[in-house]
């Protein structure tokens, strides 16, 4: 098959890799670090594109979503975040059950469909905690997917609950959980692990919850925080472990590449990603996860500019109107926090795709008339 | 399908505009990159970006003309209108001199204001006589081809003769604002007391003549159409074949906070350019423009990710360092207190690029900027 790009393709030494990735064969992790080696970004999102083609044409998903942060309580300490307070911090707050139910409700007039609920890792919560809050959301909202706890979070659930994980997940689904978000898996490397998270899980952890979590029919999504002091190799085997998981139990539905905020966290100093950095993770993990459908472009992370490029660099879903994110809410003016159905709406269709709304789990929500707000 | 286009484009044919309005009907980003990229290897085969010390002043901010895309100027009698005394400027000069070295005509002083009917020729000589007596170091690219054309007008004198004067006082190059969209019905729209199109490319043509080097701007994300945006770049591609003086071309933007076009629902839909836009805005312009050396990334309305992403889409300029922006902040935008010399140089090697100064007329420049100079001077 001849290209009508491949001088630039060859010029930028992506010669060979078209041609597998025409021929649908699977990219080896050498080729993954020609990919991040590659400085030519449009010949890497052409690529990324075909692959983007074939799996969604110009479908481009995203969600009307709630986030709720039940703790900022955290014993992680992790040196990237300016999320978490300590436990005896003044700032620190633990929502009850009822007013997590209370955050629901308040945007009830709004058509939500997903509920991103997290926290920190808070020693001080029992067991029967976060199965009371997943059972709040649900009773506050029942039509909403509720997806909820990291890996990291889960981890804390199980050592608290001294159960085995099947149990654990048992239990979660039966108080309403549907899925769970793929946060804290940060860079699959002892290296950055031992200087940026070393309380927390370490990979290998992480994906054996994950694992257990589909296996127990719990999809999950997958992170990688990306931008701080990882390196290209490290990356690399992060996409080629996740692919692995994913070849065993097809429990993944999206990656979502997480562009790091250096401000008011430890790393401060640090200049933080570039715009053509935030395009090549997207674009990489595109062409090496060929047994992930979904790739998300966070716009609250990437910003909105830089998101709508995406959607011509592999990604396939831009998040959603999020109500509510406070993770990096610190670092941002509010007005960046959110987005009307209408802006997001008209930013796919200037990029030339198809806006698509879904759920959760990636079921396309039918359009339907948005119920009149109950408010004088 | 663009194909035709494309092997037009590999190999190293002139695109006709019907060409460009199929690109910007095209809605892969990543092809028309990779196209753009292309002609802009051919041009710039070094991985080079350059980018230029300057700063921009402002002389003064009264303005008859009222534009309503413009939220810098004041009406002649405001009280907060004002012209900076040539102390005033010659202190902004002393902290950009400081920074960018001595080297003969390496620093940019980018000086332009509005329309102020109390400013007349000998105002304009005086001053820019002044600052070349005093500071050989500096390359003074100044008044816009709206300025000189009232300059002109209120002298009584042709045209060639103000641009001879000015030039004879010290003007060195000439920048490329005013340009907004070339096309009279746009203007009629957004600032109808303004120079008309052939106004403003007679400025240009004019400075070439006399040897000059300029610069050409547009302002898109307002009224214009796609067409409109084709028809500027046609008529600039018109003239550069004409005479080469351009050496530059850059774009950016309407930036609409506080500006009266932006409170008109009548005019304005009320949706700021994105930065996809942006992308391919200047990609197509890279490809139809074949006869303009330079284009020119616009960080100050950009911001710094799609101002680095643009180095992909047929930039090979990072612009300038613009130690001062006054007439863009106005109008809400204001990226310039994040970008530092480093922060720029960060992202021009991220880009896979090795940062290079440059001079107006982009001769490279040897000495790197002293930006411990300017921390001191601001902490003075």
């Amino acid at each position: 098959m001849t290209s009508l790009h491949r001088n630039s393709l060859e010029q930028a030494g992506l010669g060979p890799i078209h041609h597998k990735v025409v021929e649908g064969q699977r990219l080896s992790a050498d080729e993954g670090l020609q990919l991040y080696a590659c400085d030519q970004l449009p010949a890497l999102g052409y690529l990324a594109n075909i692959v983007r083609q074939r799996f969604h044409g110009d479908c481009t998903y995203f969600v009307r979503n709630q986030h709720i942060n039940y703790t900022n309580v955290c014993n992680k300490f992790c040196r990237f975040c300016s999320f978490y307070v300590k436990a005896k911090d003044e700032r620190g707050y633990v929502l009850s059950p009822e007013q997590v139910a209370d955050r629901v409700r308040q945007h009830l007039h709004a058509p939500i469909t997903e509920i991103h609920m997290v926290g920190g890792v808070n020693p001080k919560l029992p067991y029967s905690y976060y199965l009371d809050i997943l059972r709040a959301v649900k009773e506050a909202r029942p039509s909403a997917r509720l997806k909820a706890f990291t890996m990291i979070e889960v981890a804390q659930i199980q050592r608290i609950a001294k159960k085995p994980l099947e149990e654990v997940f048992a239990d979660l689904r039966a108080a309403g959980l549907e899925s769970l978000p793929g946060g804290g898996a940060e860079v699959f490397s002892d290296r950055v692990q031992g200087d940026l998270f070393w309380t927390k899980s370490d990979s290998e952890e992480w994906l054996r919850i994950a694992a257990a979590a589909h296996r127990a029919g719990l999809p999950s999504n997958a992170t990688m925080l990306y931008g701080h002091i990882e390196n290209t190799e490290e990356k690399v085997y992060h996409l080629c472990r996740l692919r692995e998981v994913q070849d065993e139990t097809g429990g993944f539905l999206a990656y979502i590449p997480l562009s790091f905020h250096p401000e008011r966290t430890e790393l401060e100093h640090l200049p933080g990603p570039s715009g053509c950095l935030d395009l090549k993770e997207l674009a990489v993990a595109r062409l090496m996860l060929d047994n992930f459908a979904h790739v998300k472009t966070f716009w609250i992370m990437n910003t909105i500019e830089v998101s709508q490029v995406a959607l011509w660099y592999g990604a396939n879903d831009l998040d959603g109107t999020i109500m509510d994110y406070e993770i990096t809410r610190k670092n941002f003016k509010a007005t960046q926090q959110r987005l009307t159905h209408q802006e997001l709406m008209d930013r796919i269709v200037e990029a030339g795709r198809v806006p698509v709304e879904r759920d959760s789990l990636y079921n396309v929500v039918t359009p339907i008339a948005p119920p009149v707000a109950q408010v004088a | 399908m663009i194909a035709s286009i494309a092997e037009k484009v590999y190999s190293g044919e002139r695109l006709s505009p019907e060409d460009a309005c199929r690109l910007w009907a095209h809605p892969d980003l990543t092809e028309l990159g990779m196209l753009a990229d292309h002609v802009r290897q051919r041009l710039h085969p070094e991985r080079v970006v350059t980018y230029n010390v300057g700063r921009n002043i402002n002389y003064t901010n009264v303005c008859w003309v009222k534009c309503d895309f413009c939220a810098f100027y004041r009406q002649p009698g405001s009280p907060e209108g004002y012209v900076l005394s040539q102390e005033e400027i010659f202190a902004k000069i002393d902290e950009l001199v400081g920074f960018g070295g001595e080297e003969p005509k390496s620093c940019e002083i980018l000086m332009q204001g509005g329309l102020n009917p109390r400013l007349r020729l000998d105002y304009y000589e005086e001053l820019l006589g002044a600052i070349r007596d005093r500071y050989p170091m500096v390359q003074l690219h100044c008044l816009s081809a709206t300025e000189i054309i009232y300059i002109a007008h209120l002298s009584r004198l042709s045209l060639a003769e103000t641009v001879a004067r000015l030039r004879q006082a010290g003007l060195d190059s000439i920048p490329g604002a005013g340009a907004e969209i070339l096309d009279d019905g746009v203007r009629d729209i957004i600032g109808f007391r303004k120079d008309r199109t052939e106004e403003w490319l007679e400025v240009h043509r004019v400075a070439h003549g006399l040897g000059m080097r300029t610069t050409a701007t547009m302002m898109y994300g307002h009224v214009e159409t796609i067409e409109h945006r084709l028809q500027h770049l046609q008529l600039l591609r018109q003239l550069q074949d004409q005479t080469g003086g351009f050496t530059a071309f850059i774009t950016w933007s309407f930036q609409p906070d506080h500006t009266d076009l932006a409170a008109d629902p009548g005019r304005w839909l009320g949706r700021k350019a994105t930065g996809f836009d942006h992308l391919r805005t200047v990609a197509i312009a890279r490809l139809f423009l074949d006869n303009f050396p330079h284009l020119q990334a616009s960080w100050v309305t950009q911001g710094p990710k799609i101002a680095q992403l643009s180095l992909n889409y047929g930039i090979d300029d990072f612009g300038s360092t613009m130690l001062e922006e006054n007439v863009v902040s106005a109008a809400g935008t204001s990226h310039t207190g994040q970008m530092t010399l480093g922060r720029m140089e960060k992202l021009i090697r991220d880009a896979g690029y090795e940062p290079c100064r440059r001079d107006t007329n982009y001769r490279r420049v040897a000495a790197r900027p002293q930006p411990e100079a300017l921390r001191k001077a601001a902490t003075a």
